[in-house]
């Protein structure tokens, strides 16, 4: 440790105040904080002392976000040789998952790190750890064959357009990671979606192909699949929003260390259960729905990336609603909304996407009349008040 | 079921400022607070509504071809559907006046607040676009084209409402000096685009 310290002073000589490279020193400081526990306190503002900081959050979302990571990228190995009907070991698996997934991961990384070093450089500000959990989230996200240029490409409109424009870490209005999904959605639709992009290697294998549920659902078909395989996730989908177990895991760390909120994550099972048990009550009204609103409401919840999307997404501090009323109202209407897409957009059957980054974009209307209620009722409780003090005198 | 359907339509699969861009110049220049936005959305709503359904009665029984019919059998060739725009356009300043006159006289505070866009909703062209999209529709019922109007209101409203809120929240981001004002603006509305293409392609 000693050396590594003292070979960072050595490097970070010329970056000092006044010296040849000052301009680059955001980039220097960014490893050395990444590396060492910095031994700055805030400066302004702040009124609360407290030893978590920006990084620790960080840190804790990507140690909740292992379990599932790990879990994809078994899965992604097990799907590939189960369909070939090899034999294969629990490495086999891993190893083949890890080919694909790591790569995507370094990728992510990459170019979303180096666009974050270099508008520190431009403007002038520290580098935060913010995007680590953007770099790994994005990667999970994503269907295991899309071309790394797509990824890079997505990453890139991310970071650029839906976070620096608006001032960096802390500033954006929608969640990046879902707005890198978005737009690789939206601008490559044949590598988003469809039954070959599920499991590796289904474009180019012929004996292997994989639908996701929602799909096969949305086509007409029945499923095969069992409860218990839609909870432990061995199903063809997303890197790694398959499991609900491991998913669950990490949403456990995230509510034990406050880091996530429990209200937007329980909200927003109740309001996807709401929305599903009310497709299932359509045959007794009398109408006749199709193999989406039939599906059963729990196994509603264990498909597709809702508990993915409601966990690690919804609960993004900066992008979600800030009081805690409009935080029930923000989950719960995501949870609404993604099974309402799901089953009335046949072209999306992933709604658990478009319904939080909907929510994103009115996070703040919520808030807002949250806020004006909150000013309403004082208002009146101090008018209340004082009448009582002067009739009291 | 089908009013149903064509409200929720409307407001969101066929939104006015997500799916057609129209109307973006108010809602471009009033969207600096939640305040506003929510008194210029109110008097669109309320405009969309009347101006619609009356647009609705001048294109079935005075312009579309054949509409003249009621005044006798020679008229049953009259097309003057050429005159759609200059009608239109009339009932829409007509209603525009009303409205401005019914914000002085009850909310004088929001008058001074909305400005020179109160009287400019007259060339919104959401607004007209309402009126066109009705005509192109081809509404059986005068209630269909009162939905839609209404619908229609409510979802530029609901922009108009979003994209204050936000605006309003990132008023102390440090945004890069090139794109503060307008150009973030442009930006979010963009994503708010995005948000919204969940809506697109959906059949009730």
């Amino acid at each position: 440790m000693e050396w590594i310290r003292q070979k960072l002073d050595k490097i970070g000589e010329p970056f000092g105040k006044g010296k040849k490279y000052e301009k680059y020193a955001p980039a220097l400081n960014a490893i050395d904080t990444f590396l060492f526990t910095p031994n700055h306190t805030t400066k302004k503002g702040a009124h609360i002392r407290d030893a978590v900081d920006l990084k620790r959050v960080m840190i804790t979302v990507v140690i909740a976000l292992i379990p599932a990571l790990l879990f994809g990228m078994w899965n992604a190995g097990y799907q590939y040789y189960s369909q070939l009907g090899e034999a294969f070991t629990f490495w086999d698996a891993l190893g083949h998952g890890a080919l694909k997934i790591v790569p995507m991961i370094v990728v992510s990384y990459a170019v979303g790190l180096g666009i974050e070093f270099a508008f520190a450089i431009f403007r002038g500000h520290e580098v935060n750890e913010g995007y680590l959990v953007t770099g790994l989230l994005i990667p999970m996200i994503m269907p295991i064959d899309l071309p790394l240029w797509m990824l890079a490409l997505s990453v890139v409109f991310a970071v650029l357009i839906g976070k620096e424009a608006f001032g960096g870490t802390g500033m954006n209005i929608l969640n990046p990671a879902l707005t890198a999904r978005a737009f690789a959605f939206f601008a490559y639709p044949t590598y988003m979606s469809g039954n070959q992009v599920w499991v590796s290697e289904a474009s180019n294998v012929e004996a292997v192909s994989g639908e996701t549920i929602l799909g096969s659902l949305a086509a007409g078909d029945n499923v095969s699949y069992s409860m218990w395989d839609m909870f432990y996730g061995v199903i063809p989908g997303s890197v790694a929003e398959t499991s609900t177990l491991f998913i669950l895991a990490g949403a456990l760390l995230l509510i034990l260390t406050k880091v996530g909120n429990w209200r937007i994550i329980l909200s927003g099972f109740v309001g996807a259960a709401v929305m599903a048990l009310i497709f299932n009550a359509l045959p007794s009204l009398g109408v006749a729905g199709n193999e989406l609103t039939n599906f059963y409401w729990a196994n509603h919840l264990l498909i597709g990336g809702l508990a993915f999307g409601i966990v690690f997404m919804a609960t993004d501090p900066v992008s979600a609603a800030q009081t805690q009323r409009g935080m029930w109202i923000y989950g719960f209407l995501i949870g609404f909304f993604s099974i309402m897409i799901r089953v009335f957009n046949p072209a999306y059957p992933e709604g658990v996407m478009l319904a939080i980054l909907l929510m994103n974009v009115f996070a703040p209307t919520i808030d807002h009349y949250v806020i004006q209620a909150n000013i309403k009722r004082r208002r009146k409780r101090i008018k209340t008040a004082t009448g009582q003090v002067k009739t009291a005198v | 079921m089908e009013y149903v359907n064509l409200f929720v339509r409307s407001i969101f699969i066929e939104n006015m400022v997500f799916a057609y861009f129209l109307g973006m110049c108010s809602y471009l220049a009033v969207s600096k607070t939640v305040k506003t936005a929510v008194g210029l959305g109110a008097a669109v709503i309320f405009v969309l509504t009347i101006t619609v359904p009356i647009n609705f009665l001048l294109d079935n029984y005075l312009l579309r071809p054949g509409a003249l019919q009621w005044l006798g059998a020679e008229y049953a060739d009259v097309d003057l559907s050429f005159l759609s725009f200059i009608m239109f356009i009339a009932v829409i300043a007509s209603m525009v006046q009303l409205v401005e006159m019914i914000v002085e006289k009850f909310a004088p505070a929001l008058y001074g607040a909305l400005g020179i866009f109160l009287p400019l909703i007259a060339v919104n062209c959401a607004i007209l676009g309402g009126s066109l999209f009705m005509q192109q529709k081809d509404f059986g019922a005068i209630t269909e084209a009162v939905t839609y109007g209404f619908g229609s209101g409510i979802g530029w409203f609901l922009a108009i409402l979003g994209i204050a809120a936000i605006r309003e929240k990132i008023a102390y981001s440090n945004i890069p000096a090139p794109l503060k004002g307008l150009g973030i603006t442009f930006i979010i509305t963009g994503l708010m685009a995005l948000g919204f293409m969940s809506f697109m392609g959906i059949k009730i």
